[in-house]
């Protein structure tokens, strides 16, 4: 596919909202969660409209503002948005109104801004667009189908400049129930220590990124994301092993050719032995990690095209990112490979080039 | 990029039927599922009618033949029931043998389960399980395990279009090569959490709503699942099989105006209209029947009935909203809507717009009020028009 990101708005527990600087400095964050740092929203959203607006809302439109004006784009052709579970803080809310109050008395707003749909249809309005509109609520899937739909427009001229967002947000309620869970860690670490942790679980974290995707290459070009692929349920390494052989093969591309190959090691001791397997036994390169930084969440796919396309763009691995420093090799970066997979289930698979 | 979209199989599960034959006898019957509220716990039973699928979830777990115990929500459980009845509809004995695709749509997800066992899940470690159901993909995925579909799986959630992104989502991957066939629609459940929201706006009628009237008082939620079995051309020719429908034309446009109203002129509406006109290639004059989105709120009728003007001018085709027999099933709506429309295609009838008396002031035209036999339905265009502006149209071709 000929489809290229162009601009990146990315609102993390990092310093991502500058396209200039690529992790110079780093956070390293010691709490229960990471939680994203927060713009001046002031200078994206008028006050009055500011006070209305919850946490998630305020970062989207920031975020998909801060996109476009880095690609250079006044208006998009279309916004599509991913999300595994939308609105968190406005649905407990509500929900906790409807319990609370014995479905009486109740307050529309947090319902209203519930929906998982909310983020597309609030950064088309900030930005006029009466565009194609689509949201995707698919856990670990959310912004890769976003991203799937994205392209698709593009490649196939049905629209250009398409905005494509992944956003999840991590709350104290919420964290209190997933904590009960497998899937996340007791303990509260370091985060850039996450993989020093050898237990179940991981750490959570929240972000909300846009993209803006065109067909066309310019010098904003960030990179070219030449495919993705999403894989549901693979029984074992060697499904995964074959699904990786296929879709190089499709893109005429051998293993030895990928420079750089993304990590979603989450510090699991339960499910991070794919991404061990495949540096040990698959891949012979560079290898990069990101959740450390960012945390773990079902749209966390986002942060790491964020990741990818800026080694592409910057031409750097920050240290801090580096997988098996110790055999880490200084070379271009001209094909980079991300492979992510939530809890086992739904893995996914993004080439980008430069 | 050339490839043909067609329909093979469809499936329905709502509180006009739990399969398609029901469906049909219900339609057929003028018989609507809205009444007094018996399976959803709440406060509202008796004030607030709704139309509910009309078994347990017992009796649902034991119709699709599961395992009890598990953490199936009543969403997954209408959806799973849904999907195999599309799948096998569509005669697919092996669904491993091409590449398939599940996208179904759902706005609330889990929260049927969630809101039930929320303060459990705060205050101690019960019904934990149910945390894991909650989020939109569970149903998807449960689903999709079931009827065997593994080569792509995900989930739309534009609110009230939700079914209808499905299909769209569905036919673009097959126009693309990506897949040769997409069991693609919705599934939405009644919940609590949804019934007060809508019933904080005020929009939700004490009586049997009357979409496209006068005096018509808001809607009636409604719950189901529906699925279509979409298959490229190339498919469809080579196992020679049955094709229900064409779908011939698809559109997705954003109001940009409100998270929870649209403009009284309809503007996301036509937009979203005009598009699947355009790209089906058809003229206003060839859509024969339109199964509008008629909620029967104020906001809704009035600014699609508009846009319907705007579009077909003094030729306007015959309209109806059949929520006023299924109730308004939100994420669901735009699959139910695509069955009911393949029934009209396949049966040449068009099924009315129940409880309607009086014209709306605003409007030229009048919805269908009785059944309307041996008509020409050759292309039908369905509605599905979403809170935060999400409007989308599908038009639905006889092959």
């Amino acid at each position: 596919m000929e489809v290229y990101i162009k601009g990146i708005g990315n609102i993390s527990p990092q310093y991502t909202e500058d396209s200039k600087v690529f992790l110079d400095d780093v956070v390293n964050h010691e709490s229960d969660f990471l939680l994203s740092l927060e713009p001046n929203y002031k200078e994206f959203i008028n006050p009055i409209q500011l006070r209305r607006m919850s946490k998630l809302i305020k970062m989207g439109i920031s975020a998909s503002k801060i996109c476009l004006k880095d690609a250079g784009v006044e208006n998009p052709g279309a916004i599509i948005t991913g999300t595994g579970l939308g609105l968190v803080g406005d649905t407990e809310k509500f929900l906790n109104q409807v319990l609370d109050h014995n479905e009486e008395l109740l307050a529309p707003t947090a319902f209203i801004q519930s929906t998982h749909n909310t983020i597309s249809g609030q950064v088309a309005i900030a930005l006029k667009c009466f565009k194609y509109n689509n949201t995707y609520s698919h856990r670990g899937f959310s912004f890769e189908s976003a991203l799937l739909d994205g392209m698709l427009l593009v490649e196939n001229k049905d629209a250009d400049n398409v905005l494509v967002g992944g956003f999840d947000e991590i709350t104290k309620e919420h964290h209190s129930i997933v904590k009960k869970t497998r899937w996340v860690k007791n303990e509260t670490i370091k985060s850039l220590e996450l993989l020093d942790h050898k237990t179940q679980g991981t750490i959570v974290g929240e972000s909300v990124a846009f993209f803006t995707l065109t067909g066309e290459k310019d010098e904003n070009t960030y990179a070219k994301i030449k495919d993705i692929k999403t894989v549901y349920k693979p029984e074992n390494n060697q499904e995964i092993e074959a699904k990786l052989d296929e879709f190089l093969a499709k893109n005429n591309l051998k293993k030895e050719e990928i420079d750089l190959v993304v990590l979603g090691l989450n510090g699991n001791i339960d499910t991070d032995d794919i991404y061990t397997h495949l540096a040990d036994n698959y891949f012979n390169t560079n290898y990069a990690y990101f959740k450390h930084l960012s945390g773990d969440y079902h749209t966390v796919g986002s942060f790491a095209l964020w990741f990818a396309a800026n080694t592409i763009k910057h031409q750097k691995v920050p240290e801090v990112a580096r997988f098996r420093k110790e055999n880490f090799t200084e070379k271009p970066i001209r094909n980079v490979l991300v492979y992510n997979h939530f809890r086992e289930v739904d893995h996914s698979i993004f080439l980008l080039t430069q | 990029m050339s490839q043909r979209i067609f329909v093979t199989g469809i499936g329905i599960i709502s509180g006009i039927g739990n399969n398609v034959e029901e469906t049909l006898q219900s339609l057929k019957d003028k018989k609507s599922g809205v009444a007094e509220i018996k399976y959803l716990k709440t406060n509202h039973k008796g004030v607030i009618p709704v139309s509910e699928v009309k078994l347990s979830e017992e009796e649902l777990i034991e119709k699709a033949g599961l395992p009890k115990g598990e953490p199936y929500t009543r969403s997954t459980l209408i959806g799973i029931i849904a999907a195999d009845e599309a799948v096998k509809n569509a005669q697919i004995s092996d669904i491993k043998e091409y590449k398939t695709g599940l996208i179904s749509g759902t706005t609330v997800g889990g929260m049927d389960k969630s809101e039930l066992y929320y303060k459990d899940l705060l205050e101690t470690t019960n019904h934990i399980e149910y945390i894991e159901s909650h989020d939109c993909g569970d149903s998807t995925e449960r689903i999709a395990d079931y009827i065997g579909v593994k080569d792509f799986v995900s989930t739309t959630s534009t609110a009230c279009s939700s079914a209808a992104n499905s299909m769209i989502l569905g036919a673009r991957m097959i126009k693309n090569g990506l897949l040769y066939r997409v069991v693609a629609g919705g599934i939405e459940s009644l919940t609590k959490y949804h019934m007060n929201g809508f019933n904080t706006l005020m929009i939700l009628d004490r009586e049997p709503c009357k979409p496209f009237d006068e005096n018509r008082q808001g809607l009636n939620l409604g719950e189901g699942a529906a699925f279509l079995v979409l298959e490229s051309e190339e498919l469809v020719k080579k196992s020679g099989k049955k094709v229900l429908a064409e779908l011939t034309g698809y559109g997705n446009s954003c109001e940009a105006f409100h998270q929870t109203a649209s403009t009284p002129e309809g503007k996301g509406a036509y937009a979203a209209m005009k598009e699947a006109l355009d790209r089906s290639g058809l003229k206003p004059a060839d859509i024969d029947y339109i199964n509008a989105h008629g909620t029967g709120t104020d906001n809704n009728d009035l600014s699609e009935g508009r846009a319907i003007e705007t579009l077909f001018g003094d030729n306007i085709p015959k309209v109806s909203s059949t929520k006023s027999y299924t109730g308004h099933t939100t994420s669901a709506a735009g699959g139910v809507e695509a069955v009911i429309s393949i029934l009209s295609i396949q049966h040449n009838m068009i099924f009315p717009n129940l409880n309607f008396k009086e014209q709306m002031k605003e409007l030229k035209f009048k919805p269908v009020t009785e059944i309307i036999e041996d008509v020409k339905v050759d292309h039908i265009l369905s509605n599905s028009f979403g809170f935060g502006g999400n409007n989308s149209a599908l038009i639905f071709s006889r092959y």
